[in-house]
């Protein structure tokens, strides 16, 4: 039921001024297309009615706040309240904007220490932390190419090569900062088949966008020579860093030769991926570039922090004010919180966890790639099919029954009917033998009886949904008539 | 005379007009269609180029050209039923009819037999 269901007329919660209190017609004030002509179609109920209609919605909810949420890609760790109780602390929440720099001294050395952390953990020399999101730390890492290149009289590289496996965010990113992709496909392991990159390199690439470890969990092992054929050509390479928890203390891209690096602050360090509140993506670059990061930067001469605007050659800004504060808040209380041997650790669980899951479950559906993962791993679920005539979306939609949220489906595209794991680092044994032993089981109810699965979810607070409409005819808002 | 691509579009040729489309293969695995972004008519395309994207709900896919031509004719009624291909892919949910400019082409297409053995080793 909506809120519009609900509605009884002339029932209401809350009294607003007569209108004749302010003194003035909406009509004195505002241009005539803005004043209304009838009242809002607003739904009309009490403030107990309002109260347990949100509180009933929000439980409806899932969340990993709730239960067990390996949805590959994504990261859905469990984030420490003490990193939220940080960052709402009243001399953070409360601060403004526009505050003068020497009020808000604090503010700026967290982001300064932020900055450094970050060069630290990834190796390389400078830090913007402006970047709202993953996606627009990739775009902002294009736009430096772009303009580095501009700026060395290169203009001639506009194309930027992005593995077949890749996040769907890069190539948009590089196709949005003005470049054309060229795919470069993965071999038969699942990483970047040196040939056929060898094949498509010349001068007019750009640089080359990867993920270490790449989008199917497994660690780019070649990265040393990818990084020499691109460099050998002047290309630069971008490391998509929303899968660094598999490797934080372990391996720093800096090391591996990238040149420009986006974090997933919201993934990796301690800020809720999706419906949590706003991301963060901060863009790490080799010194060669650090001229061109968005203004402002955070400096320190010793004594004092200050955001410097001055920097000629900069892509300039690319975020209202200094980026999203309160993850910045909480990424820095998780690092000081675990330390660099805690970090390790982190990593450490992430692909323990993987791979125990991955031993576990590549019993019932073969995995996609042979050997070792990291963080995350891939099923290849074209078994079902042929075999029991179940889909992958069917077992997703099953698991539901067992109030388990699914791994990632049909993702990565280079994997038929693939299903992506990640149980991330946060998970007990007892969980990850859980969604394994409830994954036998519907494995061998698809066995007996296909159709349980083909007709999941039954205990849902809805059953399931006609994607296909929804896309074809799609109905975004509602209205008195449906 | 029909023909199949290794990146799984089929060609059916009348003279020299060339009416293309998306394999049955291919419109099982994409899923239920959502959108179909068809190609400009007039345009000139190169074997292998990309000349329409097709949205399902599992994914947006590319579809290349199976031999060079100019676009003569697009499948409109794709534009409001984009799940013509999923019930008909081989039929009425065709997708452009090009005319061709190099018809040796085709001899570099599979036959229906080849290309469900292709489809078996890829599976
Ligand atoms: C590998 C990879 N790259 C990029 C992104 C994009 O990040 P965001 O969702 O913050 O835009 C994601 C999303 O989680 C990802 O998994």
């Amino acid at each position: 039921m909506t809120v519009f269901d609900k509605s009884t007329e002339g029932r209401t919660g809350f009294f607003l001024p007569k209108e004749e209190s302010y003194g003035y017609e909406p009509s004195d004030v505002l241009p005539e297309n803005s004043v209304r002509k009838e009242s809002p179609l607003l739904p009309q109920l009490s403030e107990l009615q309002v109260m347990r209609h949100f509180t009933g919605l929000s439980e409806k909810n899932y969340s990993v706040d709730g239960g067990f949420y390996p949805l590959g890609s994504c990261t859905m760790k469990y984030n420490p309240r003490l990193n939220e109780r940080i960052a709402s602390l009243e001399g953070f929440s409360q601060i403004h904007p526009y505050q003068a720099e020497d009020t808000v001294q604090g503010a700026l050395e967290v982001m300064y220490n932020l900055q450094n952390f970050l060069c630290e953990i990834t190796g390389m020399d400078s830090f913007t932390l402006q970047p709202a999101a993953g996606a627009h730390g990739e775009l902002v890492g294009m736009l430096l190419m772009k303009k580095y290149f501009e700026l060395k009289g290169e203009s001639n590289r506009k194309k930027v090569i992005v593995p077949d496996s890749a996040h769907g965010t890069n190539p948009a990113s590089a196709v949005m900062a003005g470049f054309e992709v060229i795919e470069v496909p993965s071999n038969g392991n699942g990483r970047v088949d040196l040939r056929s990159l060898g094949e498509i390199l010349d001068e007019n690439i750009a640089g080359i966008m990867l993920t270490n470890p790449n989008t199917v969990g497994l660690f780019e092992n070649e990265i040393c020579e990818i990084q020499e054929m691109a460099h050998d050509k002047g290309a630069l390479l971008y490391y998509d860093g929303a899968n660094l928890n598999a490797i934080m203390g372990h391996a720093r891209p800096g090391d591996m030769g990238f040149d420009i690096v986006h974090l997933n602050l919201h993934k990796t360090f301690s800020t809720p991926h999706g419906m949590g509140g706003p991301g963060s993506g901060p863009v790490g670059v080799k010194s060669i570039l650090k001229d061109l990061l968005p203004v402002p930067v955070v400096r320190f001469d010793g004594s004092k922090f200050s955001l410097d605007y001055h920097l000629p050659n900069s892509i300039g800004k690319v975020r209202s004010f200094y980026g999203n504060f309160g993850v910045f808040l909480k990424a820095y209380a998780y690092i000081l919180t675990l330390g660099g041997d805690g970090l390790k650790r982190a990593s450490e669980m992430a692909v323990l966890n993987a791979n125990y899951l991955r031993t576990r479950l590549s019993k019932l559906i073969p995995t996609a790639y042979p050997g070792l993962c990291m963080h995350e791993f891939v099923l290849k679920g074209s078994k079902l099919v042929s075999e029991y005539g179940v889909k992958t979306l069917d077992v997703a939609k099953r698991l539901l029954d067992y109030g388990i949220h699914p791994p990632t489906i049909y993702f990565p595209l280079i994997v038929d009917e693939a299903l992506m794991v990640e149980p991330t680092e946060t998970e007990t044994k007892e969980a990850l033998d859980n969604f394994a032993d409830t994954f036998e089981r519907i494995l061998s109810e698809a066995k007996e009886d296909p159709n349980i699965l083909k007709a999941a979810p039954q205990k849902t607070v809805v059953g399931r949904l006609d994607e296909a409409t929804a896309s074809r005819k799609p109905k975004t808002r509602w209205s008195k008539d449906t | 005379m029909k023909k199949y691509a290794a990146t799984h579009e089929w060609v059916s040729v009348e003279g020299k007009t060339a009416t293309v489309g998306i394999s049955d293969h291919a419109q099982d695995h994409l899923g239920d269609i959502v959108y179909v972004d068809l190609p400009e008519v007039g345009k000139s395309l190169k074997k292998g180029d990309v000349f329409c994207t097709i949205e399902s709900v599992k994914a947006a896919s590319d579809i290349y050209a199976p031999i060079s031509g100019k676009v003569i004719e697009v499948n409109e009624e794709l534009d409001s039923s984009p799940e013509k291909i999923n019930e008909d892919a081989e039929g009425s949910g065709w997708i452009a009819k090009i005319e061709m400019s190099n018809e040796s082409e085709l001899d570099s297409l599979m036959d229906l037999e080849a290309y469900k053995k292709h489809c078996e080793e890829e599976g």
